[in-house]
């Protein structure tokens, strides 16, 4: 169902069908055909010591073949969040599953089947990149000591880092230390990639690289998690986005829905400005505002066709009109604050 | 049954991501191939052995304690010409040493355990865990997951493994030096029983295991400590302050209530195996001590690191 997902190109085509406005795990994990859900989480907190309530009681709710993106501002408890789904920290209170099994008790089965990049590389700097993937097989108790070579080998290469193999790790550039990270994730057979801003200090092109390369996993059928501060690469690559801000999960579905929720108005291009807008507002259109020589309105419900047969009818000399749509970046500060240290 | 579904879109895509899969078979997947525990466990302790060894730190910590038998054994033979033996000043066995090439050993031991022998435990002990956090390696390790009990059990072993080289690295050292400048022969012990220089290397041997033990419970504390902080280099000295503390104390006649518990008064207690018969109410008293400490330090470490919170 969602093997042949393949990212932003197809995003339109995949329907989510009975994912409602307000998506809920269950409806989701439905959507994924009954498999357990790649992500669930039911009211995931995390309270440092100090008092710092990180992560507010979250619902993340990640179906199986999407790539989804965690989108927030800096401090918003992603990476909480993500090392809690890792087991690298306790939630305060709260439940979560992986790949259907109850995190943090099933972290050592389930973990294997997950990949992560958990805020930026890191790696032995005194060892060659092949050296440090085969550090971490060692630890892997589930991977196979007789094809470590193949398996290291098969990863370098395909983030392109195979003939940087036995370069040692301080040599290499940042973008060579976030492939190998990302290699690291890829050494065996993952069923979910947690990627926490895998595209952080990267260059244009090693960014373009890092999307190519999620994509092309995704493709493969892998559950891709990954998180964001910026806005651009997850409009690119993902189908699903959840939006945080100061530790609560503002927004959750898919793109489609993100973008649909922004009101799009109606905008009329006019000789009579004044008139469009008694026109509009007979209409029962809201927020009508008439400026010098247009008139504009919160379009609702109602079809833009309709209103300009309407205008028409009532005379009004249309020159143009336009239902401009609220950019994603509108919508995300909408949704996470505006300006810096929102919150405090 | 639920696992086979679960498994669907990563075994059987037919994207780049079957080039991995179709490397292995996956193991969580395939009765009975956690069979072996063991092979993973001693494929991670060699990767963690083969990460301390083939650290140029360690190296050169091992370097120095190589080059100080060799020290004392060229100072020995240069002060020990004219006047024979020493007159019962400086460490124990320092008389004994021109006399038979094998006392250097058992004086370097004595020697480097007040300080030397201790930093380099410490340096290793401390960096255990610390330092994996310092690097961030030690989130990834757990991610994989390396299991946290079994990383722990894993960090201690290479860390007791070390001690043992490092004590091996003296005695080996110091018997090649002794060999070289002094004669050899049957060993004169503590008691006046002379036995035979098989014997008698046979009784180093024990000596090195013994001290190596010691050190064994000083890195049972380097890892609990090592657990508390993402700084190696804190924990390396913290480790080091509790051992000269602990010295200090033990130097101290009026604390003499507290001395058999302290973590380094049994330390040179090794020449309990020096006299014939052994004296083993006082060597058991040591390795009690020892096997006290790592208990009681190995639980504190384990308490601690599975339950802390990993934000390095």
């Amino acid at each position: 169902m969602s093997a042949g997902y393949r990212g932003a190109g197809q995003r339109d085509e995949i329907s989510f069908g009975n994912l409602g406005a307000e998506p809920l795990p269950d409806k989701i994990s439905q959507a994924a055909g009954g498999a357990s859900p790649a992500i669930a989480t039911s009211g995931l907190s995390k309270r440092f010591r100090g008092g710092q309530l990180a992560v507010d009681s979250i619902d993340l709710a990640v179906s199986r073949g999407c790539v989804y993106g965690f989108l927030g501002p800096n401090g918003s408890g992603k990476t909480t969040t993500i090392r809690m789904l890792l087991g690298l920290v306790q939630p305060t209170s709260g439940d979560q599953e992986l790949l259907g099994v109850s995190m943090p008790a099933g972290a050592n089965t389930v973990l294997s089947r997950v990949g992560s990049l958990v805020e930026g590389p890191a790696f032995y700097s005194q060892l060659s990149g092949k050296a440090n993937l085969a550090r971490y097989d060692a630890a892997d108790r589930t991977a196979d000591r007789r094809t470590a070579e193949a398996r290291i080998s098969a990863a370098l290469d395909r983030v392109g880092l195979l003939s940087a193999a036995r370069k040692h790790y301080r040599a290499y550039s940042l973008g060579m230390k976030q492939r190998l990270a990302i290699a690291a994730g890829l050494l065996g057979p993952r069923e979910l990639l947690i990627l926490d801003e895998p595209t952080n200090g990267l260059d244009p092109q090693g960014t373009r690289e890092v999307r190519g390369l999620i994509r092309e996993i995704a493709a493969g059928g892998t559950t891709v998690f990954v998180s964001s501060h910026l806005l651009a690469e997850v409009e690119q690559i993902c189908s699903h986005v959840g939006v945080m801000r100061t530790g609560k999960l503002v927004f959750q579905g898919t793109l489609e829905q993100l973008r649909g929720r922004g009101a799009t108005r109606i905008l009329v291009r006019t000789a009579q400005p004044a008139r469009a807008a008694e026109v509009l507002a007979g209409l029962g259109l809201q927020d009508v505002q008439a400026g010098q020589d247009e008139a504009s309105a919160q379009l609702g419900e109602q079809p833009p066709e309709e209103v300009c047969a309407q205008l028409v009818h009532a005379g009004v000399p249309v020159a143009g009109l336009a239902t401009p749509r609220p950019s994603l970046e509108d919508l995300f500060v909408q949704l996470t604050g505006e300006g810096f240290d929102v919150d405090g | 049954m639920s696992t086979a579904e679960a498994s669907g879109p990563a075994a059987e895509a037919s994207g780049p991501a079957a080039d991995l899969t179709g490397t292995r078979l996956d193991p969580v997947r395939q009765p009975g191939y956690r069979a072996g525990p063991v092979i993973h466990w001693i494929r991670f302790l060699c990767s963690e052995l083969s990460l301390i060894f083939l650290r140029w730190r360690n190296l050169a910590l091992l370097a120095v304690l190589a080059a100080i038998p060799v020290l004392i054994g060229v100072a020995l033979k240069l002060s020990a010409s004219p006047a024979g033996g020493g007159s019962g000043q400086g460490p124990a066995f320092i008389g004994q040493v021109a006399g038979n090439g094998v006392f250097l050993a058992l004086l370097s031991l004595t020697v480097l355990l007040t300080l030397v022998l201790p930093l380099v435990v410490a340096v290793v002990a401390g960096d255990s865990v610390a330092g994996e956090a310092g690097h961030g390696t030690l989130r990834y390790l757990l991610a994989i997951p390396a299991g946290r009990t079994r990383l722990l059990g894993i960090k201690y072993v290479a860390v007791v493994i070390f001690c043992l080289a490092a004590c091996g690295v003296v005695t080996a050292m110091s018997l090649a030096m002794g060999a070289a400048l002094f004669p050899v022969g049957p060993v004169t012990l503590l008691s006046g029983t002379t036995i035979s220089l098989g014997a008698g290397l046979l009784r180093l041997v024990f000596v090195t295991l013994y001290v190596a033990g010691a050190m064994a419970a000083l890195a049972a504390i380097g890892l609990a400590v090592s657990t508390l902080t993402e700084h190696p280099i804190g924990a390396i000295a913290a480790v080091l302050v509790l051992a000269l503390a602990s010295e200090v104390t033990d130097s101290v006649p009026q604390f003499a209530v507290v001395h058999p518990y302290l973590p380094t008064h049994w330390w040179l207690s090794f020449d309990a195996l020096l006299r014939s018969p052994i004296a083993w109410p006082e060597l058991l008293h040591g390795l009690t001590s020892f096997g006290i400490y790592v208990i009681i330090f190995g639980a504190i470490a384990w308490a601690r690191f599975t339950t802390a919170d990993v934000t390095s």
